[in-house]
């Protein structure tokens, strides 16, 4: 079922099954989209994000592979160059780094290198970044090597109209696409309006949201954490302090305006990620900021709060300890705020 | 090092076939050809196949001075593009096709231009056979405006209807082509993909992946070893367990061709061009072939080979030698004739030189251009904070 059930012209979409709609939909519009992947078939999916796609659309359209990412993600660039739309799925973004230079050398950067020849029209999508109890070599965050990239787009939803528009958007971009999901959001669901179910709903890639207004402080964040910057707003609310929460929504291109009027607008900064501090998506903001106009309306230095800088453990206490809680926000936003 | 002199005197000394003397004429009239003739070629080795392509090959004089003249510029245009690197008109890497020519010009005789080519960094050639001009291939190779990708790729990356480079990341191109070749089944075209590699990518471990799913999917794609015997300075023996390319497919059946001999090539492609058309999957083919210069132009190519090797080659299995014997002593042709298209080819790469050092470089209004498809333009944020540029598609 695609919804539970509908309260007035509210549907309510948990993360997956917007994804799943998406796909469904793009698959249906365009006969040039494929997907494929990992027991992305007759699995339905590693985590049910395909689920029924397979049944519906068939051996062609659906494909399952080996466990040969470098070769599969090859495969899926060339059938771009081809003029096809493939969506690739990693099982989960850090076995992408077994084709890493697919992605990078054969997709982001091939428009560049033929002079606008030969474009990619191609989306690498799956669960980034830490889940629960899946150790070290299955938790990393890939959000800041990405984004790195010139030639790439690097989209991060947070909820399920994120995740429906963005996918959408995605999948209609004539160029690379890196789409970054979070395996803890897939079962969360969330009321999505009429217009956002509609069949053409996409969002733009490259414009963060405003989730909640505030006055004193802005907290920038992406994916699962910008419902702990939610969470220790309410909190923080409590207490006479309104933060505002933007939603970057794109890692890559980063938009930077909506942050900086955020800032000029609050004086204060507070960037929140899962991923590692060094060389991260919150120092990037925090650069750019410096760079801007924004700069000369800070109250005090942008500060970040990040994943811990270690492999991740798994004993549940430790794994706690190492990804930012509300608590580690409030803290940081009253130091910021000097309270 | 005497070994392999050997090995490579033995593997090649087969195709020098001189079919008797040439004849030397004063002038005839172009009826006086003989308009296409019969040739024995060598027979290949076969892996998981009963039978293999014909061994004679019929050449017509039409074909007989395409080919001829596809060759003699691909290698008078590697020379020019030699020259141009020793005076630092050319920078940067430059893998010279001189030698090999009888592959991009066999294999193209075998496909149409509907066909779908890649290769790796050595490409020059091909970008001819699928399309490209001397003038922008020059042109691109120097670095300038009116090069085939607008100066921003370079000799690794030039690219032509069908044809996806050039790729410079060794066995990347592989994937990519099965790709290609997923997309002509997929979009039910009787197209096919012909992925190119050399004998020091096919010990890549995302090729027998390719291998693994080309099979799986019977996709419609020719995997081509060409099998130069030296991946950059390591020769075979000191790089694979089995240099026996055509049997590594393992599950996919192959054959071993004599790369030196355009028809050769000719046949053996259309018979694998045959094999996939008719829904039977990938097949393989090993070239074997020889490179005069050293992997490119960085590396002089005789510390790890002789010179005598390199001569040897030269003289008894010249690819375009081996066709010009061919045509000359089966009157297909006059020694003015092709003369007259050596002064040409010639004077077309000579042009294309000119153009190709005089053309301007890009404006540095392109420096971030084509970063996306079909998006409005965006600010680059350049070297500073304060220099701020636009990206257009």
């Amino acid at each position: 079922a695609f919804f539970s059930h509908r309260v007035m012209s509210l549907f309510q979409v948990n993360v997956r099954d917007a994804l799943n709609q998406a796909m469904d939909e793009e698959l249906e519009r365009d006969e040039r989209v494929f997907l494929l992947g990992e027991e992305v078939a007759q699995y339905d999916g590693a985590y049910k994000v395909s689920r029924g796609l397979w049944k519906k659309y068939g051996d062609k359209r659906i494909i399952d592979t080996p466990i040969t990412e470098m070769g599969f993600a090859g495969i899926a660039v060339g059938a771009a160059f081809a003029g096809l739309r493939p969506i690739c799925e990693f099982m989960t973004w850090n076995f992408s780094m077994q084709a890493i230079d697919q992605v990078i050398n054969s997709a982001a950067k091939t428009y560049y290198m033929s002079a606008g020849a030969q474009p990619v029209p191609i989306v690498f999508r799956g669960p980034n970044g830490s889940s629960a109890g899946v150790a070290a070599q299955h938790s990393q965050c890939f959000a800041a090597w990405y984004g790195h990239c010139p030639g790439l787009k690097v989209v991060s939803p947070w909820n399920s109209e994120d995740a429906r528009g963005l996918l959408k958007a995605a999948i209609r971009d004539n160029n690379p696409v890196v789409f970054l999901e979070n395996e803890l959001m897939y079962g969360v669901p969330f009321d999505l309006s009429e217009e956002v179910m509609h069949k053409d709903f996409v969002l733009p890639i490259g414009k963060a949201k405003v989730e909640r207004q505030g006055t004193h402080i802005t907290l920038v964040s992406h994916s699962r954490c910008v419902g702990f910057c939610l969470d220790a707003a309410a909190v923080l609310a409590k207490e006479g302090v309104e933060c505002e929460v933007v939603n970057l929504r794109t890692i890559r291109p980063l938009d930077v305006e909506t942050i900086e009027a955020s800032v000029m607008k609050t004086g204060h900064l507070v960037t929140v990620e899962g991923g590692w501090p060094q060389y991260g998506v919150g120092a990037e903001i925090c650069a750019r900021i410096m760079e801007g106009p924004a700069f000369n309306y800070l109250d005090a230095p942008a500060v970040r709060v990040t994943g811990v800088d270690i492999p991740m453990p798994y004993a549940k206490i430790l794994e706690d300890h190492s990804v930012p809680q509300i608590k580690d926000i409030i803290f940081t936003v009253k130091k910021v705020l000097n309270m | 090092m005497q070994k392999m002199l050997t090995i490579i005197s033995n593997v090649l000394r087969g195709s020098a076939r001189r079919n008797g003397a040439s004849l030397v004429v004063a002038s005839r009239s172009y009826a006086d050809f003989t308009p296409e003739a019969t040739f024995d070629i060598k027979k290949v080795d076969l892996h998981r196949l009963e039978e293999g392509p014909p061994l004679t090959s019929t050449l017509t004089r039409e074909e007989g001075l395409k080919y001829y003249r596809t060759m003699q510029t691909i290698r008078r245009m590697e020379l020019k593009a030699d020259q141009l690197y020793k005076q630092k008109i050319i920078r940067g890497f430059c893998h010279l096709y001189d030698g090999q020519e009888a592959c991009a010009v066999g294999i193209e005789g075998g496909i149409t231009l509907s066909d779908h080519l890649i290769t790796a960094y050595r490409a020059h050639g091909y970008t001819l056979t699928r399309g490209g001009t001397v003038r922008e291939i020059m042109a691109e190779l120097t670095g300038r405006r009116g090069g085939i990708a607008k100066g921003k790729g370079g000799s690794m990356h030039m690219y032509t209807k069908n044809f996806y480079g050039g790729n410079g990341i060794v066995g990347a191109q592989v994937p990519l082509g099965a790709g290609v070749a997923l997309a002509c089944k997929y979009l039910g075209n009787d197209q096919l993909c012909v992925s190119l590699y050399g004998d020091g990518a096919a010990n890549q471990g995302q090729i027998f992946e390719t291998y693994n799913m080309s099979s799986l999917w019977k996709l419609p794609i020719i995997f081509i070893c060409e099998n130069n015997q030296y991946a950059m300075g390591t020769s075979v023996e000191r790089s694979a367990a089995s240099t026996e390319y055509y049997k590594r497919g393992d599950y996919i059946p192959g054959i071993r061709v004599d790369g030196m001999d355009v028809l050769c090539v000719r046949e053996a492609t259309k018979f694998a061009a045959a094999h996939c058309r008719s829904g039977k999957g990938p097949i393989l083919m090993e070239l074997q072939t020889y490179r005069y210069h050293g992997h490119s132009m960085s590396d002089p190519g005789v510390s790890y080979r002789t010179r005598e090797e390199i001569q040897e080659v030269r003289s008894k299995s010249d690819p375009i030698s081996m066709l010009k014997d061919r045509m000359l002593s089966n009157n297909m042709a006059s020694i003015e004739e092709l003369k007259e298209i050596d002064i040409a080819v010639r004077k077309e790469i000579e042009d294309a030189a000119q153009f190709a050092t005089t053309d301007p470089e890009p404006p540095l209004d392109d420096l971030c251009s084509h970063i996306f498809a079909n998006d409005q333009p965006f600010e680059v944020r350049g070297a500073t904070p304060w220099t701020k540029l636009t990206s257009t598609s």
